[in-house]
């Protein structure tokens, strides 16, 4: 009998009984992810918030506060601040500081625009804030393809003022693509050379990501290469717990081996709405809103979505595969935006069993996001102006003679 | 610390490591430690047998190593 157990070191600590006790929910999400803004200075092709233009209906620093006092009030232990790019909003830093007096940690995302020598020092000192730079290739070519021109050199920037801070173990946060996971050992010296700890996450079909998935989720070989990797690796490297669907492959990978949406995770997106996911911006995920009566925690204890996606599972597809305890049938999210059935296998399932599913899928059957605050792009013509068609083209007051 | 129908979850913010307590009386054990003299006397007190102390002392052990408890400085 075990009385206690360490996620971090869950592997082989009966895994499977705690994943049951999480399958129907606590009292309170263990983390949450919250986006403070949609604004940001890049256009990531995989961004999962479809990310770009500040929303007009952005929580108030004075709402944010009124969430903050709500999770501390329910004891979550910390927020994972993201966006959309957290720190362009002018209250950053006050936010940060609130949470962390008011005893709820904060991990937040970045890509190292804001973090100059001075912010850098300043993150140093407190021990309730740990820093996610975001960087998705371990060579310009490979990062700047997915995450925009300059992005590389902006991340590799704010790791060197994390670390001549005195700034030891923040993240390195990677998501896996076909294109960079042969440069997992280049990321690990990446991330030792500047005193982070390497973390690996999933590309999800989320957001904009939807557009590229086809074109930049892992291939099967790279898939059990990634696994292999991470089963060398273990507890070096964190997953964010979010390869869960490839411990099908053998033992579990570290961490809870569950899909914890609705039950221990949920994301509070910028304008308050509250979704099951952070890969799940979608209104079929869409729990209520913290703007409400009652607030964030009215939304974690009631809502019927949230109480659905506690119940008891029972695999459906998937129950007759023998591999169903360790993979729980992988990602809804992956699931969902690919037009998989929810109660089926994952669309990268290691037994392959997502790939001759996603075959039958067509093309119009995927869910369109309902939420999308990308940079519009404007075309722009450069060169010889073409003459008006019409004098009335050029000035309303055409034609008309000055009387 | 935060009760939870199960038991607790625990959250050191130095290690930022979880854990949890797997049922409500080693949490009561948890929770009286600082006003016993010992582990086995706060374990006593929460009525855990003879037989059961094995699996209390793992388990106080495990979360010690993870500084999630520590010794208290003697004053």
């Amino acid at each position: 009998m075990t009385l206690t157990q360490d996620v971090t070191a869950g592997a082989g600590a009966a895994p499977g009984k705690l994943t049951d006790l999480f399958q129907l929910g606590l009292d309170a999400p263990i983390c949450l992810t919250w986006e403070l803004t949609y604004a940001c200075n890049l256009s990531c092709v995989h961004c999962l918030s479809s990310s770009g233009r500040r929303d007009p209906a952005e929580l108030s620093t004075a709402e944010c506060k009124q969430v903050i006092d709500t999770l501390e009030r329910m004891q979550v232990f910390y927020v994972n601040i993201g966006g959309g790019e957290p720190t362009v909003r002018p209250d950053f830093w006050e936010l940060v500081d609130y949470a962390t007096a008011h005893h709820v940690g904060v991990k937040f995302s970045t890509n190292g625009v804001q973090i100059t020598p001075s912010a850098a020092a300043r993150l140093a000192a407190s021990d309730y804030v740990d820093v996610q730079i975001s960087l998705d290739g371990a060579t310009p070519e490979v990062n700047d393809a997915v995450r925009g021109a300059g992005s590389y050199a902006t991340a590799m920037r704010a790791m060197q003022n994390l670390h001549d801070a005195g700034f030891r173990g923040f993240k390195l946060s990677v998501v896996m693509t076909r294109q960079n996971i042969p440069q997992l050992d280049e990321f690990k010296a990446i991330a030792d050379n500047y005193g982070a700890q390497l973390r690996l996450t999933r590309l999800r079909p989320s957001g904009r990501g939807a557009d590229v998935w086809h074109e930049l989720h892992p291939n099967a070989e790279q898939q059990r290469a990634l696994y292999d990797w991470l089963v060398a690796h273990g507890e070096q490297v964190l997953t964010g717990d979010s390869f869960f669907h490839l411990s099908a492959y053998g033992s579990a990978l570290p961490g809870l081996n569950l899909c914890g949406a609705g039950r221990v995770v949920c994301l509070i997106d910028p304008v308050g709405d509250v979704y099951a996911c952070p890969f799940a911006i979608h209104e079929n995920f869409l729990a209520g809103n913290v703007r409400a009566a009652g607030g964030f925690e009215s939304v974690w204890r009631t809502s019927p979505l949230f109480a659905s996606l506690r119940a008891p599972d029972t695999g459906g597809a998937c129950r007759s595969c023998g591999f169903y305890d360790s993979c729980r049938g992988g990602c809804m999210a992956a699931k969902f935006f690919t037009g998989l059935p929810l109660d089926g296998p994952d669309p990268e399932c290691v037994q392959g069993h997502g790939a001759s599913a996603l075959a039958a899928v067509s093309g119009s059957a995927t869910p369109k996001p309902s939420v999308d605050h990308s940079h519009r792009k404007v075309p722009v013509t450069i060169g010889r102006r073409r003459p008006p068609d019409r004098g009335c083209d050029e000035s309303p007051l055409a034609g008309f003679a000055a009387g | 610390m935060r009760p939870e129908p199960f038991g607790a979850l625990l959250y050191h913010f130095g290690t930022r490591r979880l854990s949890f307590l797997k049922n409500q009386r080693v949490l009561t054990v948890v929770r009286s430690l600082a006003d016993h003299p010992s582990a086995r006397s706060a374990c006593a007190a929460a009525g855990v047998t003879a037989a059961e102390l094995p699996a209390y002392t793992r388990a106080l052990s495990a979360l010690a190593d993870s500084n999630m408890i520590s010794e208290r400085t003697q004053v």
